[in-house]
């Protein structure tokens, strides 16, 4: 390699370890940069400086917004209010104008719930799981998933509410609360666990995704021209001064955070899946279903993330922050996680043969040949094809063909839940109460109205907020490193 | 009542690269001071230990929050399923901390969450709106790309001349009285 000469003459200082952990001794600062091949990939390209990230980022919500945005949110808000007009007409009318019956009487709207909320867990994986595992490259993306996140599960929630008819009964089954009986909710079931599972999830994703933002809330404040402006975002920043006695306490509590919300993650969609497996149902009662649905939220969050982010890196011209290393990376964890969820379908089949129960086999039989055997392909083609084209970098690194199969991964979640629900419930042990469940347009608009109401709040939320997270992303770049040439160590310091 | 008296609250420092105050923070514990700071746009490996600074005690409120969600979700579950209003159902136990357990489990996490926030924002005396920093024009880029040290008045080190020819001495590129 031409750069070899030069790497081994700048490697000469090496460890700088000893001693830095123990607050009593100073740390060391080594003025060399790291030698050429043990130099990470750059997080930030073209060696941007730490105000240019600062306009960059910011900029996006101080500039008008771009002329699409308009029409943009006029379609995605029209698209909320047709969802919220939809809810009403079916609380005024009654569950009955959705299509769903015995004996399928879980079905779009359960597939919706699980789809929204399995969409969420790649933001708060991207928060936690990757900050306890130390990829810096979440950094870039870490503030629009975990806004995602929310967003989904303020999608997810409406579903299961609305699915009950009389959602003015929900204050006595969801918060534990005696109804006119004086009777108690019990615990023994796994749907009052999910309401605190849920719930638990919203609330968590949206104190660590504030936590976030208090150090960006106060760059904003900073810049802020004009004094509403400088009023809400000083008020929300809380009096953020950037001390390093506060970012110490800061810190800490970040990662406290990632380390409570990676059980966490973990624990909603396994509680999601007991809602199926804790069943007696052929085709839900099976112990495989808590990995595999954690496996398939993450996978489907992950085709929601390349959706969002590859529009938005482009029209934001934020190139140099969520780069082209960036895609690629989370084009893995597709291609891993949709592995997983591979090997879950056919591990599904094989223990309905294996297990040697009639009615398991039957049920899967049933899945892949019955009268939806099209939802079913649908799902294989989107979900256990498509990701593996992701073994190829040129794939990997082509944005725009990315984006298309993240598509792809989105469809073919949504079809996976639906097949698991429906074609699950839709045949049951006696032949004569089999049915066949067919969607009415309030369904379907209903679900088409909940992506208005999704990127309304993203929409906003580019709007007004810093949709990449300032200080994390300028805290990994080769200008915050004291002992880094670019952070200002010199030769002979110290 | 209208002319508002300010007076010196502190002397301020501004530097231009994270080692730069890195290197001034050694300086400044090093000469014995202790009502001082130092604030950058984002946190700066190292500069714990150079300031001198403990292990942040906000693991105790999480610790505090969890335990206590813990428990108060096995509580409610036995007083509402077994002591106030027991039921059979499905001839399961009346009370297992097996079936209690998701529940507490999420509680765990929810008010352990709460304690982590709530304590790092106690521990940071957060939220502080007013701040004599914010006087302070330059003081604006700290959330940009400037690094500054602040040694306050009320240390008993601080003395307008010997503090500000210490500062000078670290290489700050502006040094300025903070007024309140």
């Amino acid at each position: 390699m031409a750069n070899a000469a030069a790497m081994s003459a700048g490697s000469a200082p090496s460890s700088n370890t000893g001693g830095a952990h123990s607050h009593a001794a100073p740390p060391k600062i080594v003025a060399a940069a790291p030698p050429r091949e043990l130099e990470r990939y750059p997080l930030v390209l073209n060696n941007r400086p730490l105000n240019w990230i600062t306009e960059r980022i910011a900029g996006v919500c101080e500039k008008p917004m771009p002329v699409w945005w308009w029409p943009a949110f006029i379609a995605s808000f029209g698209g909320m209010m047709m969802m919220f007009g939809l809810v009403a007409y079916l609380i005024a009318t009654g569950v009955g104008v959705w299509g769903l019956n015995q004996p399928a009487a879980w079905a779009w709207d359960i597939t919706n719930f699980v789809f929204w909320i399995g969409i969420g867990h790649a933001g708060t994986l991207i928060s936690a799981v990757l900050c306890l595992l130390r990829q810096k490259w979440r950094t870039a993306i870490n503030r629009a998933a975990e806004a995602m996140t929310l967003f989904a599960v303020a999608c997810a929630g409406i579903f299961p509410v609305v699915h009950t008819g009389r959602v003015w009964m929900a204050l006595w089954w969801l918060p534990p609360i005696p109804n006119n009986m004086a009777i108690w909710p019990q615990f023994r079931s796994p749907l009052l666990w999910d309401v605190f599972a849920v719930s638990t999830y919203g609330t968590v994703s949206l104190l660590f995704w504030y936590t976030g933002l208090v150090p960006d809330l106060a760059t904003l404040r900073d810049r802020a021209t004009c004094k509403i402006k400088r009023l809400l975002y000083g008020f929300f920043s809380l009096g953020w001064t950037g001390s390093n006695r506060n970012w110490s306490n800061y810190e800490k509590a970040y990662l406290i955070l990632a380390g409570l919300s990676t059980p966490l993650v973990l624990s909603v969609h396994s509680i999601v899946s007991f809602d199926f497996a804790v069943s007696q149902v052929p085709g839900w009662h099976t112990t495989i279903f808590p990995p595999y649905f954690v496996a398939g939220a993450i996978f489907s969050g992950f085709g929601m993330v390349l959706t969002l982010m590859i529009p938005m890196r482009t029209l934001f011209h934020l190139e140099d922050i969520i780069t082209v290393k960036h895609v690629e990376l989370m084009c893995k964890v597709i291609l891993a996680t949709g592995s997983m969820v591979g090997y879950a379908y056919g591990m599904e089949f094989f223990i309905a043969w294996y297990g040697g129960s009639p009615y398991e086999l039957y049920a899967f039989k049933n899945r892949a040949f019955g009268p939806y055997w099209w939802a079913y392909w649908s799902m294989i083609t989107c979900n256990v094809i498509s990701p593996h084209l992701f073994w190829s970098k040129t794939i990997r690194t082509n944005v725009v063909l990315v984006w298309i199969i993240a598509g792809f991964v989105n469809v073919g979640m949504w079809f996976e839940r639906f097949v698991i629900i429906v074609t699950s419930i839709h045949r049951d042990y006696l032949p004569s109460s089999w049915g066949y469940f067919t969607p009415t347009w309030v369904d379907v608009f209903t679900f088409v109205g909940s992506f208005g109401l999704f990127m309304t709040l993203f929409l906003l939320f580019i709007r007004y907020l810093p949709a990449i997270a300032i200080s994390e992303v300028k805290a990994v770049t080769p200008q915050a490193d004291p002992h880094h040439p670019l952070g200002g160590a010199k030769e002979h310091h110290h | 009542m209208s002319a508002t008296q300010t007076r010196p609250v502190g002397l301020l420092a501004q530097y231009e690269t994270p080692a730069d105050l890195l290197h001034a923070a050694l300086e400044v514990r090093d000469a014995g001071y202790r009502q001082w700071d130092v604030y950058s746009p984002f946190p700066i490996h190292g500069m714990d230990a150079a300031m001198g600074l403990k292990n942040s005690k906000v693991g105790y409120f999480t610790f505090a929050g969890g335990i206590t969600g813990f428990f108060s979700g096995m509580l409610m579950i036995w007083f509402m399923n077994k002591f106030d209003y027991p039921i059979v159902v499905g001839g399961k136990p009346l009370f297992t901390p097996l079936f209690a357990f998701p529940v507490s489990y999420e509680l765990t996490i929810l008010l352990g969450a709460f304690g982590t926030l709530f304590g790092m924002a106690f521990l940071n005396r957060l939220p502080k709106l007013y701040n004599p920093l914010f006087n302070v024009e330059r003081f604006r880029r700290v959330t940009d790309d400037k690094f500054f040290v602040y040694i306050e008045a009320i240390d008993p080190k601080y003395s307008a001349e010997s503090t500000r020819s210490l500062l000078e001495k670290t290489g700050a590129t502006a040094i300025e009285v903070v007024e309140d």
